[in-house]
C-alpha cells in the first residue's frame, strides 16, 4: 500500500464549467495529441481501423440527458478526467508505490517505471478515471500535463494543461485550489463549484461549476409591456408610424 | 509503502521547430502551430495569435497528425482497371496521367467546352479554379454551395451585402442576446464555441432555436424545439410582434434601408412593383427636408419612411408601408402559427418580448463619431444588442432563401445589423449583390468563357439560358427553374448528366466532393447513373476524372484517379478573391505551405490544373510563347495578377514605397513573409470605420485603398429585392424573356421581394399524414462531412450513428433499447439501429451526418461499424421531387437559389427486426490502398 502526503503545498486542478461545454471533444483529443508524445509510454490505439477501435484516452467526454419531471429535456455535456484527489483511493491501493501524489502540488501521477500494470488502482477510481494501455501494459492517467505547466521550453502563457489551452467555449480553467484567492478558486466560490461524487470521501481537488438554470418560464407580467400594440390595425398603425416620425429630429419640417 | 518519488523532467524539449500554417480539418480554417520533430510532424495545437480561433483548436484540428498518418491516402495516379465503381485501378506514373487528362480534355475544349463539366466541392481555392474553368470555356463550373448553404448566402448578399460565418458574425463582445437558428457546428467552429464561451460568461443570454437540444442547443438559455422547415414562420411571427409594438428602429430603417423607396403600385403598368427611379435609374425617395423627390443617396438627404408619391395617375407607396401590411396581418400572429411551428405563441411572444427588451431597452451608445455616405456627421455610433447566426439548418429547405431572408429582415427592423452588439460584417464583406459579377456562360470552342461564371442576376435579362428558355448550363443554375442559384447545383450535375438533360456532357471532372456516397442526394440511384451504359456498353457519363487526397467512396467511380497532397503538404491561399479568413475588426487572409514534404507520389491538386492548363494552353495558364506560365500553385499565388494590383495574396505586396497591403505589384518572397508572420496577414479597421461599414465614408474609403472594389460603394439594405419582383413580373407576363407556363405560378408565389414564408415542396409532393416524421442529420463537432472516419482518433468519438426517435414516437412504436427501424421515405428505405432521444422535437428524427461508411472505403476494415452499423439518410432524399404526373422532372431544391433540399424530408418509422447490417448494403469496393494497421503507438522522433 502507498501513502498519500499528509498535506500537498499547492492543490492544483481543474474546474470545468458544465454551463458552457458544448461538447465538442476538443480537450479529448487535444490531451491524445499532447500525451502520446510526452509523459510516459504512447496511448495507444487498437483495432484502429477495424471493428471495434479501442484506444487509450486520459480525458472523455460523456453526454447524459436530464428530463425533469415537468418542463423540457436538458443534455449535459460531462468531461471527465482523473480529479487529483486529495484522498485518492487509486494511490493508497496501488501495491508498488507507482501510483503516487505529489506532495508539492498534489498531482497524482503514475510512475511507469515502477507500474505493474495489475489495474487495482482503476478499480478503486470510483470516476473511473484510469485507463491501461493495451499495448505498454501500464496505467494510464491525467497527468495535469505536469511536463507542460513547470516547461520552460513553452512560453509562459502555455503553461497550462493542454485541454484547457485548446477548449474553444472556454469551459476549462487551470490554478491552485488551495489558494482561496485564486481564480479558479474564486469562480468555484461565485458559481456554487461542486465536488464529484463527495459521498465517496476522496475529496476531489478538479471542482465542476454547474449548469445555470435554464429553459426559466418567463414573467409575462414583466415582458408583456414591451409587446403592448400602438395601434389596434394596419390604419391605425400607420398613423402611429407618422406621429412617431414627426417626433423624431427633424420630423416637424 | 512510500516508493521515492521518481525524478521527472519537468520541461522536456517540445519540438525541433514550429511551423505555423491553416487548418483543413474542416472549413473552418484556424491558424495551427505544427510541432515539429525529426521532420516529423509531433503535435498540432491552435495559434495564439490568428484571428479566427486565438489558439484554441477544436477535436479535429488536433487530430490533424492522424490525417497525415491515415492509411487512406492515396500513393500515385490511379487509371481505372475494373468496372466502374469496382476500385479496380493500376498506379500509374504522373506523365501518364496528365497525358491521359490532355487527351480527354484537349477535343473538348477544342470543339464544344461545355462538355466538361467541373465541379470542385470543398475547394478552398474557387478563385483559382473557376479561374482555370473560365480559361477551358465550358460555363459548367460550381462548387458545393449548392448543396450546402447557398440560400442563406445568396439571401445575404441580396439583402443585406453579406451573411452569416465567411461574411459577418455577432459583435460577441458587445452582444447581449444571442439566438441561434439551425445547425451550425461547423461554419464557424472555433468562433462560435468562442463566442457562446464569451456570452455566457458575461452572463448574458444565449437561445438556441433547432428540432435537436445538442451541442450549443445543450448549453442555450432556452431551447425552441421548433419543427423543421417553419423556422421563416416563426422569425415573420416575431417581426409581426416586434411591429405590432412599434419596436423597431425606425430612424435606422430610415436612413439605411431601401424601407423608404417608393413602389409603383398601379397592377396595369409594366412597372407594377417596381421602385420609382428617375431618368438615371436612381431609385427615390421622399426627403422629409422637402417633402420632394430625392435620390436615395443624395447628398443630406433625409428619407421619409411613410410619405408616399403620385407620378401622373400612379401612386407609389413606401416598401415600408407594404411591410407594415404584410406582417401585420394575423396570418403571422403568434397563435396562427403555434400549432405549425411547434411553439407556443406564449412562448413565441417570450421570444419577441426578450428581443424587444434587449434591443430597445439595453441600447450600447458609443461616443465615436462617424460620417455617413450622405455626408451627414453622426456623433455615435448607437447599437441593439441582438445578434443571430444561421446556417445549414434553416436554409437547406425549399423555402430557405426566404426564410434566410425573413430572418435579414428581423435583424435590420432592430437596427442590428453593421451597429454595436449586433451583427458584423468581415471585409472584405459588406459588398451588395449589384457590386458582384453577373453569370456568364457564353461558349467559344478553343476560347475562355466570356466572363466569371456564377454571380448574381438582377432580372430575366441576366439568366443562363437560350432564347427558347433552354438552359445553358448542365446543373441548370441561373435558369428559370432556379434564377438566382449564385453557387451552381452540384446536386444536380451527376442526375442531369445522366439524364442528357439539358444536353450530355463528355468528362466529369471533380475535386474533394463524395458524389458517390455522402456528397449526393440518392446516393444508390447516383452510384447507378455513373456506372450505367448506353445500348453500346458505353458508359452513359463517358469519362471522370476525380481528385482525392483520400481513398473515398468516390475515387471507385473515376476513370482517371489525381491524387492530392494533405493539408499539411501544399501550398493554399485562403484569398480575399474568394471565401477569406477576415474577422468584423480586421481584413486578413492565409496560407498553406508544406511544412512537411509528401513520402508519396501525390501532388497538390492546384499546381496539377497549373500543369494541365499549360498542356491545353489555357489563357493565363500559358506564357506568350506557349511554355508553363505558373510552375506550380506557390508560383500562381504569388505572381498572379487578377486586376491591376490585386493578386491572390493582399499582404506584403511591393508597393510605390516598398511592402504595401492590399494594392501593390507581386513580390517574390510574399509567401516567405506569410510563414514568417505565422502564415497570414491582418489589417485592422480604423476606428471611426468599424461599424455601419455599408453607408460608412470612412470604412468606404479604407476598403478601396484595400483593394476590396476601385470606388466607394455605399449602398442601402435591401428589405425589399427588385430583381425579384422583376422575377415576378416576367411570370405575369411581362417583358421580352418569360418562363415557361409550368413555372408561372411557383415564380409569383415564392419569388416574392418581401421575405413570405411557405410549406417546404415536399409538403405538397407526399402525404404528411403518411410520412408524418420529419428527418434530420447534424454534424458532428468532431467530425467533417466523411473525412474524420479515416482518423483513428476520431473514429473512436464518433463511430456510430444511431438514428435518435423522441420519446414521444418511441413510446408510440414500442421500441426498447438495442431495436431496429425501419425508416420509409417516397423515394426509398433504410433499415438502422435507433435510440431514445428526449431534448428533441416530438415529429423528429435525426442522426449523425456522414458516418455511415461503404465498405472498402477509408482503408477501414469490412466489418467497421461505419460499414456495418453505420447509414446516411441520403439513401431517402431524391434529387427530384416524387412525380405529380405532369411529366416534368422537378427539382428536390429551393425554386428560387436551387439549394439542396435536404431538410425537406419525411418518413414514416416503425420497429424492425434487426438485420445483420444496415440496409441498404453494398458489396465492398476494392481498396486501392489496402487496409490499416491493427494497432498503433508511437512517439515521433523516437525510434518506433
Amino acid at each position: 500500500m502507498t501513502e498519500l502526503p499528509a498535506s500537498t503545498e499547492r492543490k492544483l486542478g481543474l474546474v470545468i464549467d458544465l454551463d458552457t461545454c458544448v461538447g465538442c471533444h476538443a480537450c479529448v483529443v487535444s490531451c491524445k495529441g499532447w500525451n502520446t508524445e510526452n509523459y510516459g509510454a504512447p496511448l495507444s490505439d487498437q483495432d484502429a481501423y477495424g471493428s471495434n477501435p479501442s484506444g487509450t484516452f486520459l480525458n472523455r467526454v460523456h453526454s447524459y440527458e436530464i428530463k425533469p419531471d415537468q418542463g423540457v429535456a436538458k443534455l449535459v455535456h460531462f468531461p471527465k478526467s482523473c480529479l487529483h484527489c486529495e484522498d485518492a483511493p487509486c494511490v493508497t491501493v496501488c501495491p508498488t508505490g507507482a501510483s503516487y501524489k505529489r506532495s508539492e502540488d498534489g498531482i497524482v501521477l503514475v510512475n511507469e517505471d515502477a507500474c505493474i500494470g495489475c489495474g487495482l488502482c482503476a478499480w478503486a477510481c470510483p470516476y473511473g478515471a484510469r485507463e491501461l494501455d493495451a499495448t505498454e501494459g501500464v496505467m494510464k492517467k491525467c497527468t495535469l500535463c505536469v511536463d507542460r505547466i513547470y516547461n520552460e521550453n513553452l512560453p509562459e502563457e502555455d503553461r497550462q494543461p493542454a485541454c484547457v489551452r485548446t477548449c474553444p467555449a472556454g469551459a476549462r480553467h487551470f490554478g491552485d485550489l488551495g489558494d482561496p484567492n485564486s481564480e479558479v478558486s474564486q469562480l468555484v466560490e461565485k458559481r456554487g463549484g461542486f465536488d464529484l461524487m463527495p459521498e465517496q470521501g476522496t475529496r476531489p481537488v478538479n471542482k465542476y461549476l454547474p449548469p445555470r438554470p435554464k429553459d426559466v418560464e418567463p414573467e409575462i407580467d414583466i415582458l408583456a409591456p414591451y409587446l403592448e400594440p400602438v395601434a389596434d390595425d394596419t390604419k391605425g398603425w400607420l398613423g402611429w408610424l407618422d406621429k412617431t416620425l414627426s417626433a423624431l429630429p427633424g420630423g416637424d419640417r | 509503502m512510500t516508493a521515492p518519488t521518481p525524478k521527472l523532467d519537468l520541461s522536456p524539449k517540445v519540438s525541433d521547430e514550429v511551423r505555423k500554417t491553416t487548418c483543413y480539418m474542416c472549413a473552418c480554417r484556424c491558424g495551427i502551430n505544427v510541432h515539429m520533430k525529426d521532420g516529423k510532424v509531433a503535435y498540432i495545437e491552435g495559434n495564439r495569435d490568428h484571428p479566427v480561433n486565438r489558439g484554441v483548436l477544436c477535436a479535429k484540428g488536433s487530430a490533424g497528425i492522424m490525417q497525415v498518418n491515415a492509411p487512406s491516402r492515396l500513393r500515385a495516379p490511379l487509371k481505372r482497371v475494373g468496372p466502374r465503381g469496382s476500385g479496380e485501378f493500376e498506379e500509374i506514373s504522373w506523365d501518364e496521367a496528365l497525358q491521359i487528362a490532355t487527351d480527354w480534355l484537349k477535343p473538348i475544349r477544342d470543339t464544344a467546352p461545355e462538355k466538361l463539366a467541373f465541379f470542385t466541392g470543398r475547394d478552398q481555392s474557387q478563385s483559382f479554379t473557376s479561374f482555370w474553368a473560365q480559361g477551358f470555356g465550358t460555363p459548367n463550373y460550381a462548387a458545393h454551395g449548392g448543396f450546402c448553404s447557398v440560400n442563406m448566402a445568396a439571401a445575404g448578399i441580396y439583402t443585406m451585402g453579406g451573411a452569416f460565418w465567411e461574411f459577418g458574425q455577432p459583435d460577441w463582445d458587445l452582444t447581449k442576446l444571442f439566438v441561434l437558428f439551425g445547425v451550425a457546428e461547423d461554419h464557424d467552429s472555433n468562433p462560435i464555441k468562442m463566442g457562446i464561451g464569451k456570452v455566457k460568461g458575461r452572463g448574458d443570454k444565449v437561445i438556441g432555436v433547432n428540432p435537436i437540444r445538442t451541442g450549443y442547443n445543450a448549453v442555450a438559455d432556452d431551447w425552441y424545439g421548433i419543427t423543421p422547415g417553419t423556422d421563416g414562420l416563426l422569425i415573420l411571427a416575431l417581426v409581426h410582434c416586434l411591429l405590432k409594438a412599434g419596436r423597431i428602429d425606425l430612424t435606422y430603417l430610415a436612413r439605411f434601408t431601401n424601407a423608404s423607396c417608393l413602389v409603383n403600385e398601379d397592377p396595369n403598368s409594366p412597372q407594377n412593383g417596381l421602385l420609382l427611379r428617375d431618368e438615371e435609374g436612381i431609385p427615390q425617395v421622399i426627403d422629409r427636408r422637402t417633402g420632394k423627390l430625392a435620390a436615395w443617396d443624395g447628398a443630406g438627404v433625409e428619407p421619409d419612411l411613410s410619405a408616399t408619391h403620385t407620378v401622373g395617375d400612379i401612386t407609389h407607396r413606401p416598401v415600408f408601408h407594404h411591410i407594415a401590411e404584410r406582417y401585420l396581418a394575423d396570418d403571422y400572429a403568434p397563435e396562427a402559427v403555434a400549432e405549425r411551428t411547434g411553439i407556443s405563441a406564449q412562448r413565441i411572444r417570450a421570444l419577441a418580448a426578450e428581443i424587444a427588451r434587449t434591443a430597445f431597452d439595453e441600447e450600447i451608445v458609443l461616443d465615436r463619431e462617424w460620417t455617413d455616405f450622405r455626408g451627414v456627421t453622426h456623433k455615435t455610433m448607437v447599437g441593439r444588442p441582438v445578434s443571430f447566426h444561421a446556417m445549414r439548418g434553416i436554409s437547406a429547405h425549399s423555402n430557405g432563401f426566404q426564410t434566410c431572408r425573413s430572418l435579414h429582415l428581423l435583424q435590420i427592423l432592430l437596427g442590428a445589423v453593421e451597429t454595436p452588439g449586433g451583427m458584423r460584417f468581415k471585409p472584405p464583406y459588406p459588398k451588395p449583390a449589384t457590386a458582384h459579377p453577373k453569370p456568364h456562360c457564353k461558349v467559344t470552342p478553343g476560347q475562355p468563357l466570356d466572363g466569371p461564371h456564377l454571380g448574381f442576376v438582377h432580372g430575366p435579362e441576366d439568366l443562363c439560358i437560350d432564347e427558347n428558355g433552354t438552359p445553358k448550363r448542365i446543373d441548370k443554375a441561373f435558369s428559370w427553374e432556379n434564377p438566382m442559384s449564385s453557387h451552381g447545383l452540384m446536386h444536380m450535375v451527376i442526375s442531369n448528366a445522366h439524364a442528357g438533360d439539358p444536353y450530355k456532357i463528355d468528362t466529369l471532372f471533380m475535386y474533394m466532393a463524395n458524389m458517390s456516397w455522402n456528397s449526393s442526394m440518392n446516393t444508390s440511384g447516383t452510384m447507378k447513373m455513373l456506372t450505367d451504359t448506353d445500348e453500346n456498353g458505353d458508359y452513359v457519363i463517358p469519362r471522370i476524372i476525380y481528385s482525392d487526397a483520400y481513398s473515398s467512396e468516390m475515387v471507385a467511380y473515376a476513370d482517371l484517379v489525381l491524387p492530392d497532397t494533405t493539408y499539411l503538404e501544399r501550398h493554399d491561399c485562403i484569398s480575399l478573391l474568394d471565401r477569406p479568413i477576415c474577422e468584423a475588426d480586421a481584413v486578413a487572409d492565409a496560407i498553406r505551405w508544406p511544412v512537411i514534404e509528401p513520402d508519396r507520389d501525390v501532388r497538390g491538386f492546384q499546381s496539377v490544373l497549373c500543369d494541365l492548363g499549360a498542356r491545353l494552353g489555357l489563357p493565363g495558364f500559358v506564357n506568350e510563347d506557349g511554355s508553363q506560365k505558373y510552375q506550380d500553385y506557390a508560383d500562381y499565388i504569388t505572381n498572379h495578377i487578377r486586376r491591376p494590383g490585386i493578386g491572390p495574396l493582399a499582404g506584403w505586396r511591393t508597393g510605390e514605397d516598398g511592402l504595401s497591403d492590399g494594392r501593390g505589384t507581386a513580390n517574390p518572397d510574399q509567401l516567405q513573409a506569410y510563414i514568417d508572420n505565422g502564415g497570414f496577414w491582418m489589417a485592422h479597421v480604423p476606428d471611426e470605420a468599424a461599424f455601419y461599414k455599408p453607408f460608412n465614408r470612412a470604412y468606404q474609403d479604407w476598403a478601396v485603398q484595400m483593394g476590396f472594389y476601385d470606388s466607394p460603394q455605399p449602398y442601402i439594405f435591401q428589405l425589399y429585392v427588385e430583381p425579384m419582383r422583376r422575377f415576378q413580373l416576367a411570370a405575369e407576363g411581362e417583358g421580352r424573356v418569360q418562363p415557361p407556363d409550368h413555372l408561372r405560378g411557383r415564380i409569383i408565389a415564392t419569388m416574392d421581394p418581401l421575405p413570405v414564408w411557405y410549406p417546404p415542396f415536399e409538403d405538397g409532393h407526399v402525404d404528411p399524414e403518411e410520412y408524418d416524421v420529419h428527418a434530420l442529420t447534424q454534424r458532428p463537432m468532431a467530425m467533417y462531412h466523411s473525412w474524420g472516419t479515416q482518423n483513428a482518433w476520431l473514429r473512436q468519438i464518433h463511430g456510430r450513428n444511431p438514428l435518435y426517435v423522441p420519446t414521444k414516437i418511441w413510446k408510440e412504436k414500442g421500441f426498447r433499447p438495442g431495436d431496429w427501424a425501419r425508416v420509409t421515405s417516397a423515394h426509398g428505405e433504410i433499415t438502422v439501429p435507433v435510440m431514445e432521444m428526449q431534448a428533441l422535437n416530438d415529429n423528429t428524427v435525426w442522426t449523425w451526418n456522414a458516418i455511415g461508411k461503404r465498405k472498402g472505403a477509408w482503408a477501414l476494415q469490412n466489418d467497421a461499424p461505419e460499414a456495418t452499423k453505420g447509414f446516411l439518410l441520403n439513401h431517402l432524399i431524391h434529387e427530384l421531387l416524387p412525380p405529380k404526373g405532369d411529366g416534368l422532372r422537378w427539382a428536390n431544391s429551393d425554386p428560387i437559389t436551387g439549394q439542396a433540399a435536404w431538410f425537406d424530408l419525411r418518413v414514416k418509422i416503425e420497429r424492425a427486426a434487426a438485420p445483420a447490417e444496415a440496409q441498404p448494403a453494398y458489396p465492398p469496393i476494392q481498396s486501392p490502398v489496402g487496409q490499416g494497421p491493427a494497432n498503433l503507438a508511437w512517439k515521433v522522433g523516437e525510434k518506433s
